[in-house]
């Protein structure tokens, strides 16, 4: 992508299911594998990655003309520190028991590999715009990963979904928990790391489904025919 | 050609100071903001925690102000001074809250909060932290599981020192099938921690207030 031809079509379809951060990327499965148990601890710390980097994306992309070469990473990792730290202070002040579920994976996004890899990749090169929609779109990727496995895992694993809502959204969300297997007695491998990885294994492998299928048929018919968001496979 | 490389890296230098002190400068302003409201909450969820085993009618002191350091104490499992809260009615000792460490859990330290009643019988027990297994060992957890009030009504006079045992080891106390590590860590605690408010009732009533959280 030039700096002349930023299409936002082409920066969603790129963060949110062609190169998927989660799925395709394979990037920052640390916190991926740990915290996607159920889907609100799993949507909480995506989208506090994906805020992350759209604040991260957006300041890099204003300084990116003024911060010489030899010296951008250690800038980026300060501003991405900074930004890190910022959300960590506020999520404990006014999402205390998140805080305590998500734990150390808050100021672990720091080292996730896809908030420097955007600054680098795309907001050193981008105006500021363009670059926090891009932060945002690939944090939203992995938020939308986090949330179909922890869905996964929560559902075989307990029975439920959206369990802990209380704890990001206050005591009177708790109605919004959904039993889907009544007096469920659990199944523990799904908690346990090894459902992380045999679910994102399963979504992979679901995608990859999907796309082959859609290149398949993209094969058969004329591509005049396709939605213009497609051909890109 | 010498000049222009050390004015080329000190302008860097430049540049990443300014970036530090900006950055720098925004972490002070967000803590200083947050710093109450944090310290706050963290009263309130100690608070709401203390509230499950020791009812707040029963006193009516701030016991959140009127807490002291203990020394470390093989008793209590800390390696560090740890408060304790002490409710009162109408300036009489109520109850004390200790903060108690199993260190023998299944997967490490399980950090708890025992209440006991002047008169050494326990008010109630709740585990804070642990990293027993999910499903198996963490039915410790009260949002797991009810086991955890078996301790409530319980006192040394009660239950002899024989007694305080999982019953798998020929003491008095329930467990479940599967998991007797974690349980026999927690009834050791308990235990210990009656032994120790017995053994220093006065002290922890009379020690001056050296609160956490002033």
């Amino acid at each position: 992508m030039s700096d002349s031809t930023i299409s936002y079509k082409e920066i969603i379809w790129n963060g949110l299911w062609k190169n998927n951060a989660g799925i395709v990327a394979l990037l920052g499965l640390c916190p991926l594998l740990a915290v996607s148990s159920t889907v609100v601890n799993g949507v909480s710390l995506g989208l506090a990655t994906a805020l992350v980097m759209a604040c991260s994306n957006g300041a890099v992309s204003v300084v990116r003309n003024w911060v010489p070469n030899e010296i951008r990473i250690p800038v980026f990792i300060l501003i991405i520190a900074v930004l890190v730290t910022i959300i960590q202070l506020a999520m404990n002040a006014y999402m205390q028991p998140l805080y305590l579920v998500l734990g150390i994976f808050v100021p672990l996004i720091v080292v996730n590999c896809n908030v420097l890899g955007r600054a680098e990749a795309f907001a050193s090169k981008n105006p500021v715009l363009p670059s926090m929609v891009d932060g945002f779109v690939v944090g939203f990727g992995l938020t939308l990963t986090l949330g179909v496995l922890g869905a996964m895992r929560e559902v075989f694993g307990k029975g439920t979904l959206f369990s802990g809502i209380d704890l990001a959204l206050g005591e009177s969300a708790r109605q919004f928990v959904i039993t889907v297997f009544p007096d469920y007695q659990g199944f523990l491998f799904a908690i346990l790391p090894p459902g992380a990885f045999l679910g994102l294994g399963l979504i992979i492998a679901g995608k990859n489904w999907i796309d082959q299928r859609a290149s398949k048929k993209a094969q058969m018919q004329p591509a005049a025919d396709l939605p213009p968001s497609s051909v890109t496979a | 050609m010498s000049t222009s490389i050390l004015r080329h890296a000190s302008t860097s230098a430049g540049i990443l100071t300014a970036f530090a002190i900006v950055g720098t400068a925004l972490l002070a302003v967000t803590y200083l903001v947050t710093r109450p409201i944090i310290a706050e909450t963290e009263k309130q969820a100690k608070l709401a925690l203390i509230g499950q085993i020791l009812p707040r009618s029963q006193y009516d002191n701030d016991i959140i102000k009127d807490a002291a350091l203990l020394p470390p104490s093989a008793e209590l499992g800390n390696k560090e001074p740890t408060p304790v809260y002490r409710a009162s009615k109408q300036g009489r000792p109520y109850a004390a809250v200790l903060e108690v460490v199993a260190p023998d859990g299944y997967s490490g330290k399980i950090r708890m909060i025992v209440a006991i009643k002047a008169d050494g019988v326990v008010s109630g027990v709740r585990v804070v932290t642990h990293n027993e297994t999910p499903g198996l060992g963490d039915y410790i957890d009260i949002a797991k599981n009810a086991w955890i009030r078996i301790f409530e009504g319980k006192s040394l006079s009660k239950y002899p020192d024989r007694d305080w045992k999982v019953k798998k080891d020929g003491g008095k106390f329930e467990h479940m099938a599967g998991a007797t590590v974690t349980p026999r860590a927690v009834v050791k605690a308990v235990h210990k921690s009656l032994k120790y408010f017995n053994a220093n009732r006065d002290n922890i009533f009379s020690l001056p207030a050296d609160s956490p959280h002033p």
